[in-house]
Order: structure tokens, then C-alpha cells, then sequence
């Protein structure tokens, strides 16, 4: 078992190099080569929830990635806002989408919850064990 | 790559072609370039994603934002593109129910009435 650990400030800019680093992992763990782009979505929308989560929140702290391979690869993202605020996600109904009274942001979540969600099979959202905050946990299989 | 942004008139129709990575970094560009077109007059706003490499859940939201302006003003947002990564994203989502998608620029803008 390997494993990557990557902690940026909670900025826009880094989300990228984020999803960057977690499918090269993902490449060198074996994951299958059709399962990248949705390994890189995936990364992406946890890693934009953290960010979001820490400018909403106004906190520094830096957004943590570790990815692991052993049986499989996993991926946890951990943000440090307050738990109520990340366990509140829900996905969407797909009539809710459109409607006027579904702020942007609300609505921005809602889709990268739903993407979260049809994109990883064995996905967790939990809170952190240590300190306040939440974790994200994304599994794909390996092909070794 | 980073987010490229092309704007031209197709008949009464403005063509919004992206290109490169649509994220939480970049669409904020995508949302201030569709609003300049909602203020500058275009009713019909038809966006090219065929030259996306990613999008993701905030280039959604920017797209749907457009969408929902466009709508009370009596116009229309729809979405050109062929890609099978991007499709599934607006299938899971089910924004496919909540914009008109064609495989083409060409389809979207068939003054002989394209259809969905």
C-alpha cells in the first residue's frame, strides 16, 4: 500500500491541481483507464465543496487529500467547517433544478452532490474522527 | 487547459463557444460573458460545450443561472454537444430535462426547427 497526502489553501485555483494529483494516483494505482474521468470529476466536486465550505465559513485551513492504494483507491477529502454544514447535502429532485426559488449556491451544491453521488459507487460522508469537520471517501476498484 | 470563450451570431442566435476546463475556478468568467449577453439583448443563447475537456457541478450552476435569466425574458439557453463524458453528467443530474441539447451548433441553430 502506497499512499499521497496533498493539503492546499482553500482557493479556486488549486482545485485543479488537486483533481491533477488524484488521477495520476489513480493511474499509477490501477485504476481502470474509463474510470479516470470520473475519478476526476469526483475529486473535483469533493474538493470544491471543501473549498466552498472553508470561504463560506472564512476559514484558512487548508483543505486535506490523502489517496491510498491497497485492495483499492481511495480518496478522502477532509474540510474543518462545522458538521451540521457538511452533513446537511442532499442531492437534488430533478424538478427542484430549475426553480426560481433554489438560490445558485444551493443549487451548485445540490448538482455536485448529485455528481458525487451517480459518479462513485462506494462514497462516505462522515465527520472527521479528530477536531470538527467532515470527510468525504471515494473508492474505485483497482485493475492489479 | 484553461477556459477559452468565443462569441458569434448564427442568424438570430448568439453562439457561445467554450473551450478547456469549466470549474469552480473558471466559471466565473463563463457566468460574467453569458450575462454580457443576456444585457447586451440576446434572447437566444446557444452555448458549445463540443470543445470542453471538463465541467463540472459550477459550470452547471453558471449554465442553469443563464437558463433561469433567459426564461422570464422570453428566451432560451440551449447547450450544443456531443461528447459522452459531458452528456452523462447532465444525465445524472437530470439538467437534460431542463435544457434543450443538440449535438451541433448546425442543430441548434436549424431555422427549419430543430428538435431536442
Amino acid at each position: 500500500m502506497s499512499t499521497v497526502k496533498l493539503a492546499f489553501s482553500p482557493a479556486p485555483v488549486h482545485v485543479r491541481t488537486a483533481r491533477l494529483v488524484g488521477v495520476a494516483v489513480a493511474r499509477r494505482a490501477g485504476v481502470a483507464e474509463e474510470l479516470l474521468d470520473e475519478v476526476r470529476l469526483a475529486i473535483g466536486e469533493a474538493c470544491t465543496r471543501a473549498v466552498e465550505l472553508h470561504r463560506q465559513y472564512g476559514l484558512p485551513d487548508l483543505v486535506q487529500m490523502e489517496m491510498s492504494d491497497d485492495q483499492s483507491y481511495t480518496v478522502r477529502v477532509i474540510d474543518r467547517a462545522p458538521i451540521e454544514a457538511g452533513l446537511g447535502l442532499t442531492a437534488l429532485p430533478p424538478d427542484a433544478l430549475a426553480n426560481e426559488w433554489l438560490t445558485d449556491e444551493a443549487l451548485t451544491v445540490g448538482v455536485g452532490f448529485a455528481l458525487l453521488a451517480g459518479f462513485v459507487d462506494d462514497l462516505q460522508v462522515r465527520p472527521v474522527e479528530v477536531g470538527i469537520g467532515t470527510e468525504v471517501r471515494m473508492v474505485w476498484p483497482v485493475g492489479k | 487547459m484553461e477556459l477559452s470563450l468565443a462569441t458569434r451570431a448564427v442568424a438570430e442566435h448568439a453562439v457561445l463557444e467554450v473551450g478547456g476546463e469549466v470549474d469552480v475556478y473558471t466559471a466565473p468568467r463563463l457566468r460574467e460573458r453569458l450575462n454580457e449577453l443576456i444585457d447586451s439583448g440576446a434572447r437566444s443563447i446557444v452555448v458549445d460545450l463540443n470543445r470542453v475537456d471538463f465541467l463540472d457541478s459550477t459550470g452547471l450552476g453558471v449554465l442553469v443561472g443563464a437558463h433561469r435569466r433567459l426564461r422570464p425574458l422570453g428566451g432560451r439557453c440551449a447547450l450544443a454537444c456531443d461528447k459522452e463524458p459531458l452528456l452523462k453528467i447532465f444525465r445524472i443530474t437530470a439538467l437534460d430535462q431542463v435544457f434543450p441539447l443538440y449535438p451541433s451548433v448546425e442543430a441548434a441553430t436549424d431555422p427549419s426547427g430543430p428538435s431536442a
